[in-house]
């Protein structure tokens, strides 16, 4: 367990990783993988999230790694885990640091976040020296320990890693300033050297938590790094730091080392080029004044980026010749399964679907309606009926339609408290229960007996229409084969001397607008006959709309078996219990606005007739 | 971008607006100043500040730029000092405002103007204060010979270190021993210089000088503010800050099209920069990354091409395809307005091996806007190089490729195995850029 000091990372280092980065946590999985070591990431701290775990891929298996809401936690329960990577955003990533830099057993801290103001990045620097802890970054990729630890995204993705030999130690120590340019550097020295031993990428921002000389500092203690390469940036001192330590002799090991931004001369610094610490304040900030003092100094400095392979590759294979870099076995790389998400992307995988979904599609920029957006549902005005015609039917109903579902709605969204499924709301209601329970109980209570003759009066007087039995016939028919009363006939108190309003206004809307009522007209006929019986024999609200949805969806185009599907499924149903739902809702928050206690039945209104079995 | 330069006249507001809270009444300080920019209507000023018709008045350009007393722009007298009045000042802004002056060697026009009122004040009463940050510790200077003799008297001025994580016991003690022997009220200027670093330090001032700072018994009179701000300390000390605009230095406007990206810029996570070295200029970039867009500039002027490099720019942090595609249009738009007069333009899309940013999405959005553009990019005569590697680089390589050939616009396409800068020199050998 325990590692030399100079070695921030080896093969059995754990991490904490801060935000739940699904992406960058995976790509490290996926590295240990590839490298044969244990999953690296133990612990992941996302203080807003409710879950306690999530699962990523370690090869083909699945693994579950544990959520913790603050980082002290997490090192409770893993206190062999001392790296934090902290992926907290800007505003948050420096609170991240300081509580970790108090926790005893984390060492090392990796921060990603760019734009963090620079008085809490000094802050977390002296906090961290003081304590001599190590702050990666922040405002960097991090760095990578090859074929023992990588932080988070360094080395992009798994191809890369294996072109640049990332998975393997090679002899070079890397640090750069930025992130992009570090994985462009391994790659030079894994194709004109044999590789990097440890490689750390410090940051762009002005005040780094650690700098370049720290970490060659520590390549100099450590036997595997042959040489070092350095590539500095205009701006800042850092670099005129290394070349005094190689002065000095604290750096002996051969460094190659160049700062990029020569091009600032130019621009009079009148131009930012590059990072938030690339810029030149005073003449020994320049790239050309560091890269002069690095030369200077002992190090080998190219005389242009363009030339830093040659002289890497040179470096090499003078210590190779010496035989001070040995040769390097290359390990088996096993494959990376791909993911799936990916390689169906790429058409390379395919699989059968469990659900189908014809009337929306969530996946676009926007949700769409059967193929319509909701933006142009909005926009173009559809009403509440265009849109059940859309998810419900899949078609946009013409205007005569789409206004006759809604009188249909307005018609059956309520009719008083004392039906029973009003009636049902409200005792729920006054039980204390929440709005779902209280109008669940309402809708529960629709069927056969209530509400439900729409779908019967469609179903009986479509059928008799079919088979062509005249209403005299009908009428008989019900009585003697189905022995029940036809449904959507008859009302308590409306007759044909009073006449129900709201059949009035359906009947003259159809009459008016469809473009053939003939199933209505089959059942007046009908009411004829049963009116001659009984006056209040009439055909209902329930009734008319049953017959008017059969004309309305024979008009539209639909067969007689496709509208005996609709009203098997209860699609005609369907429209009662949404438009009473509105109804049941009302009658819900009439309730909790009058705050009325637990409702009890009153004895009196109860029959009781209860006996004792025999022998009991 | 980090450290920022502030107005003269927004860092005076801030202390005014921030005085009660660090200050409360130890010292007073009764802020008068007022902009003046090309938008403000000067009539109107006596209005909202009716001290400017009471008072003599100073006025001086507020535009970051320092050493105005030497370069005469500091308008106090007309025959004698502190008797210049509203209208003359009025007359003497329109006067700047209409000539084009020369500073530190760049031409430009003065847009913004401060006037304060002409506080009389004896030599002896200029007193020094400024505070500035290192790595591990702000330095505070204090001394008793401010005004225009600072300089002549940097012997005398006292330089102190406060660490950056002292308390506020151990600050105030700092101060108050290195106190300059010839300031005479040694603890009321102590005190002053300790609320005004709590209040530095607080706002993320990275800079911070008052030069003179006159202070006569409890009313101080910072009559010059010099500041610089740690822009990304916006979402600790905005609040504080108040409405800060962060103006470019003189003769450094924005052109619109740099505006444009920079505000696209602050409204994405990713980062998008750009900025025009030379319009007429043949070899136009197109780079992901902050430090390999530094690289690609500096293998251009390596290779002798500088005065042809037209711009400076980078897109890094995965920007999505619609803002690739705006930054990209952006860069085209102005490198077809004309031909160059020896040949082709030149196009570098380069990269380093990207860590995340998914090369395929990026250059699909560098895709849409070739396509928009090709007929004028054909027109004014283009080339392109492309040099980049990371997650899905075949793809994104490959599709350019397919895309130029299809458009008929001459394309060269490498990935990681070609020197991230190998590019530059084939471009400018191929055409024959340096003779």
């Amino acid at each position: 367990m325990s590692k030399p000091e100079y070695l921030l990372f080896d093969r059995n280092t754990k991490a904490i990783f801060w935000n739940l980065n699904r992406n960058a946590i995976q790509r490290m999985l996926d590295y240990d993988y590839v490298v044969g070591r244990d999953p690296s990431v133990v612990a992941i701290v996302a203080p807003t999230q409710s879950r306690k775990f999530d699962k990523f891929f370690y090869g083909t298996n699945e693994i579950m790694i544990p959520i913790y809401k603050s980082t002290t936690e997490a090192a409770k329960d893993f206190p062999e885990a001392d790296v934090l990577l902290n992926f907290a955003s800007f505003r948050t990533a420096y609170d991240v640091t300081m509580e970790a830099l108090e926790i005893p057993t984390i060492r090392t801290i990796a921060i990603t976040a760019e734009g963090i103001p620079e008085r809490f990045a000094r802050t977390m620097r002296i906090k961290a020296k003081e304590l001599g802890k190590w702050i990666i970054g922040p405002a960097t990729v991090g760095g990578i320990a090859p074929g023992a630890f990588r932080i988070a995204n360094t080395g992009g993705t798994i191809e890369n890693i294996v072109n640049s030999k990332l998975h393997r130690p090679g002899s070079v120590g890397l640090v750069t300033r930025s992130g992009g340019l570090f994985n462009e550097l391994s790659n030079v020295i894994a194709r004109n050297a044999n590789g990097i031993a440890e490689g750390i990428a410090i940051g762009g921002d002005r005040y780094p938590g650690t700098d370049f000389l720290d970490h060659m500092l520590r390549y100099e203690k450590n036997p595997q790094v042959k040489f070092m390469v350095l590539l500095g940036e205009v701006g800042g001192t850092l670099e005129l730091r290394v070349a005094e330590a190689i002065k000095e002799g604290k750096i002996t090991k051969p460094v190659i080392a160049w700062c990029i931004g020569t091009i600032s001369k130019f621009f009079g610094g009148e131009v930012q080029f590059g990072h938030a610490g690339a810029k030149a304040g005073a003449e020994a900030e320049t790239a050309d004044a560091k890269n002069a003092a690095l030369r200077e100094a002992g190090a080998y400095v190219p005389s242009s980026f363009n030339e830093l392979p040659e002289l890497i590759r040179g470096v090499y294979e003078e210590l190779h010749a010496k035989g001070e870099i040995p040769e390097i076995k290359e390990p088996e790389v096993p494959p990376i399964p791909e993911d799936y998400a990916k390689a169906l992307k790429e058409g390379k995988v395919r699989k059968p679907t469990n659900f189908i979904c014809t009337i929306s599609d969530d996946r676009g920029e926007e949700a769409t309606y059967c193929g319509v957006p909701i933006s142009e549902v909005v926009e173009k005005g559809y009403t509440i009926a265009d849109v059940i015609g859309l998810l419900w039917f899949k078609q946009k109903f013409p205007q005569w339609a789409s206004q006759f579902l809604d009188m249909v709605i307005k018609v059956v969204a309520d009719h008083g408290p004392a039906v029973s499924g009003a009636h049902n709301t409200k005792v729920t209601a006054r039980a204390g229960k929440d709005l779902m329970s209280s109008i669940v109980t309402g809708i529960l209570t629709i069927g056969p007996r209530f509400g439900g003759a729409i779908d019967g009066a469609a179903k009986y007087f479509k059928m008799a229409k079919e088979k062509g039995m005249d209403p005299v016939e009908f009428v008989d028919y019900m009585k003697k084969v189905e022995k029940i009363p036809i449904p959507g006939i008859g009302h308590r108190i409306k007759s044909t001397k009073n006449p129900d309003k709201r059949v009035e206004l359906l009947k003259n809307f159809a009459k008016e607008n469809f473009p053939s009522t003939e199933l209505l007209d089959y059942a007046l006929e009908v009411e004829k006959v049963t009116t001659s019986k009984k006056e209040n024999l009439i055909l209902n609200v329930d009734g008319t709309i049953g017959v008017l949805l059969v004309d309305m969806f024979r008009a539209l185009g639909y067969s007689d078996e496709q509208i005996d599907e609709l009203i098997n499924a209860g699609a005609f149903n369907a429209f009662f219990v949404l438009g009473r739902t509105i109804g049941f809702i009302g009658h819900y928050l009439d309730e909790k606005r009058l705050d009325m206690p637990l409702y009890r039945h009153p004895t009196d209104d109860i029959l009781y007739d209860v006996k004792r079995p025999e022998g009991a | 971008m980090a450290q920022r330069g502030i107005r003269e006249y927004d860092g005076k507001r801030i202390l005014a607006q921030n005085w009660e809270e660090y200050f409360d009444d130890a010292f007073q300080y009764d802020f008068k100043s007022v902009l003046i920019t090309p938008e403000t209507d000067l009539d109107k000023v006596p209005e909202e500040h009716p001290w400017v018709k009471e008072t003599p008045l100073v006025a001086k350009p507020d535009m970051l730029f320092g050493k105005r007393g030497k370069l005469g722009l500091i308008f106090f007298k007309k025959e004698k000092p502190g008797d210049v009045t509203w209208e003359d000042a009025k007359k003497w802004i329109k006067q700047k405002m209409s000539e084009e002056v020369e500073i530190n060697g760049i031409k430009g026009h003065l847009t913004h103007f401060l006037v304060e009122p002409f506080v009389p004040h004896k030599p002896e009463e200029e007193y020094y204060v400024a505070i500035t940050t290192d790595e591990d510790e702000d330095i505070i200077y204090m001394s008793a010979f401010g005004g225009i003799e600072v300089e002549e008297n940097w012997d005398k001025v006292v330089e102190v270190k406060i660490p950056v994580t002292a308390s506020d016991e151990e600050v105030k003690k700092i101060i108050s021993q290195n106190v300059p022997k010839e300031i005479k009220d040694k603890e009321k200027y102590a005190d002053f210089v300790f609320r005004l670093y709590k209040l530095f330090k607080d706002l993320h001032f990275t800079y911070l000088e008052i030069n003179p700072l006159v202070m006569v018994g409890n009313r101080v009179y910072p009559l010059d503010f010099v500041g610089r701000v740690d822009d990304t300390a916006q979402f600790v000390a905005g609040r504080k800050w108040g409405e800060l605009e962060f103006p470019a230095g003189f003769g450094r406007d924005l052109t619109p099209e740099e505006k444009y990206i920079k505000e696209m810029d602050e409204k994405s996570g990713a980062s998008l920069k750009l900025t025009i070295l030379n319009p007429e200029g043949r070899i136009w970039t197109l780079v992901a990354g902050g430090g390999a867009s530094v690289v690609y500039a500096d293998t251009v002027a390596d290779l002798g091409a500088v005065k042809e490099l037209a711009n400076y720019g980078e897109y890094s942090g995965n920007p999505s395809r619609a803002e690739t595609r705006e930054y990209v249009k952006t860069v085209f738009d102005l490198m077809t307005r004309n031909r160059h007069p020896q040949g082709d333009k030149i196009l570098i899309i380069g990269g380093a091996i990207a860590n995340f940013t998914d090369v395929a999405k990026t250059f699909d959005g560098i895709i849409d806007a070739m396509k928009e553009y090709a007929d004028k990019l054909k027109k004014v005569g283009i080339r392109i190089y492309v040099r980049r590697g990371g997650p899905n680089y075949q793809i994104g390589l490959k599709r350019i490729k397919e895309a130029a050939e299809e458009l008929g616009i001459p394309i060269e396409v490498y990935g990681p195995e070609t020197h991230m800068t190998e590019i530059v020199r084939k471009a400018l050998d191929e055409n024959k850029v340096v003779a």
